[in-house]
């Protein structure tokens, strides 16, 4: 039994250097010097690190701006959505009303649709409210695949919170609304927290909608930046390449790993039971 | 206080009770509505502009204009009598079979070694997983083009150093297979985090003693797999194939970003790149838009199973 238990965490370990291998060399490519890049015998750690390549990375034209616009569209997306479905979940998960199945049926098979099937009529529908190459009609799509999701997951964490709490509140006096603000509302923040930063790494993430909506190099996200960077120059600056690969996906990794237990449950807990 | 002002009293009452109830039952559907009306306007009339711009011949005379012209059928026709499609079509089925199948497969024996391993070899591949999977797609997709670069790249390094063959200035661009292979690769590899981790979970529902009265009573390992863990982890199972089918058959930003816009041809079109490639970038809208629709319905009739499953799980809540 020991030996066994030896044997699979050898392979464990194994499955572990391969799965983050690729993560470890852009983050040591990041640092590495050119000569250490470009050398035909890889270095397995920078050693001499360098900074260099962030700078080269943050000083192409448009990065500031173009982090500043995933910044504006992520967080305008983000508040909008989870106003509104934050409402959308309570309806869900504390009352049963005709249509509710309708509604949920709907909420989850938006979830489905692929991305790739929907530019075309957002694009032409955009094009005609002059909203193409403008932040504001890239925050319009991002509504489409965030808030059934922000809706889907905030439901999860409000069912969560037994009805008796909610009731004791009212027995106490409190209106609906009182019991809602004093009771309901410290219980689901953690619930708020999580989906919004979900919401938030899902729109920093995206591609496909920005890549078609917005052909001005000033108004593009950092995703679509990162797209662009291969193509600039004739020999790659593979770097550079990396360094501005890693400032993408610093904000994703911290987030994500701060709320990937809780949401991972959300999506998980019910699957399990039934 | 006679009778009959006392009557009055309770009837005005019972009517301020009544309008109270009454607007009780609406509270969901003004909770509701909000969001109704915005997916509404921006999916709604999106998906109503897309089933008549697929009847109509739209290019960028006519979007400047915004009128298209009737086209009746034209569209359908010409999608439908392009070969084009109809290997795009049978392509994408293949590398969504083959997509699905590894990532399904590779992340049920991940979950099933965290099962395994000791606690501290868990809370480590676990982080790992986790950081894999948080790893933005064109960020991967940047990585595995420097990895697989055929100058410098590691894997070519990694290939000829562990004596696979020569695979110096190895071009894995240069044909097809290749290319969706490669497209294939760094798909699975982010897929697997999310399978293992759930299934992994699911697993843990497994009772231990279920799993050891298999074996005392003379069951192998696949027998206990088959009898005691497969149908424990069905549901679930279920679930990430169903998910997986309907992502990885939509798929556009990893082959379209790894293979790259100078290498893309009909010859090596997914579903989501040819209709990127013949709607967009060719501005044929009404063509781009009978595309969409195919697509979408394909994508819905996959999915059926997925969402009657998950609509029991919201209704039992």
């Amino acid at each position: 039994m020991n030996r066994h238990r030896f044997a699979w965490n050898v392979v464990g370990l194994i499955v572990f250097a391969v799965m983050v291998f690729p993560v470890y060399w852009m983050v040591t490519t990041a640092f590495k010097r050119d000569t250490e890049i470009t050398s035909l015998k890889p270095t397995w750690a920078p050693l001499h690190p360098t900074t260099a390549h962030f700078g080269n990375a943050t000083h192409q034209p448009f990065f500031w701006q173009d982090v500043k616009n995933s910044l504006i569209i992520v967080l305008v997306t983000v508040a909008i959505s989870m106003a509104l479905a934050f409402l959308a979940a309570v309806a869900l998960a504390k009352y049963r009303f005709t249509g509710r199945k309708l509604f949920i049926v709907l909420v989850i098979g938006i979830q489905m649709l692929p991305q790739a099937g929907l530019i075309i009529p957002l694009y032409v529908v955009l094009a005609r409210y002059h909203q193409v190459n403008a932040l504001s009609g890239v925050i319009i799509t991002y509504m489409t695949f965030v808030l059934p999701f922000t809706v889907w997951t905030l439901r999860g964490f409000i069912i969560g919170i037994p009805r008796e709490l909610e009731e004791a509140a009212m027995v106490d006096g409190s209106s609906r609304l009182g019991a809602f603000v004093r009771i309901l509302l410290p219980l689901i923040a953690p619930g708020l927290v999580a989906t919004s930063v979900f919401a938030f790494i899902t729109s920093w993430n995206e591609y496909i909608f920005a890549r078609v909506l917005l052909n001005d190099q000033s108004k593009q996200t950092v995703t679509v930046w990162l797209s662009y960077f291969l193509g600039s120059s004739k020999h790659t600056d593979w770097g550079a390449l990396m360094a501005g690969s890693t400032l993408t996906a610093i904000p994703v990794v911290v987030f994500f790993l701060l709320v990937q237990r809780k949401i991972a449950f959300g999506l998980t807990a019910g699957a399990v039971k039934a | 206080m006679n009778a009959a002002e006392t009557s009055i009293r309770l009837s005005r009452r019972r009517r301020r009770l009544t309008l109270r109830r009454a607007f009780g039952a609406s509270v969901p559907y003004w909770l509701v509505l909000p969001v109704l009306i915005t997916i509404g306007a921006v999916l709604g009339y999106p998906i109503y502009r897309l089933v008549r711009l697929s009847f109509q011949q739209y290019g960028l005379f006519e979007l400047i204009a915004h009128k298209g012209k009737p086209a009746g059928l034209h569209n359908y026709g010409s999608i439908l009598h392009d070969p084009v499609f109809w290997h795009t079509l049978v392509r994408t089925i293949v590398f969504t079979v083959v997509n699905v199948g590894l990532t399904i497969g590779l992340g049920l024996l991940v979950a099933m070694l965290l099962a395994r391993v000791s606690s501290v070899v868990r809370v480590l591949l676990t982080s790992g997983l986790v950081l894999v999977w948080s790893m933005p797609v064109v960020v991967a997709v940047q990585v595995w083009y420097w990895m697989t670069n055929y100058e410098n790249g590691i894997l070519n390094y990694f290939l000829s150093q562990l004596g696979i063959g020569d695979f110096f200035h190895h071009d894995w661009y240069a044909t097809t297979l290749s290319q969706l292979g490669l497209a294939t690769a760094l798909i699975v590899w982010g897929a697997i985090p999310f399978v293992a981790i759930t299934l992994y979970a699911g697993l843990t529902q497994v009772p231990g003693d279920l799993v050891e009265a298999a074996s005392i009573d003379g069951a192998n390992a696949w027998r206990v797999f088959r009898d005691v863990t497969f149908p424990i982890i069905k549901p679930i199972l279920l679930i990430l194939t169903s998910l997986s089918i309907i992502w990885d058959f939509g798929v556009f930003t990893q082959p379209f970003l790894l293979i790259g816009q100078s290498k893309l041809t009909s010859g090596n079109y997914l579903m989501g790149i040819y209709l990127f490639e013949e709607g967009y970038l060719k501005t044929d809208f009404g063509r781009g838009a009978a595309i969409s629709i195919v697509m979408l319905l394909i994508v819905a009739a996959l999915s059926i199973v997925y969402v009657r499953k998950m609509v029991k799980l919201g209704d039992v809540a």
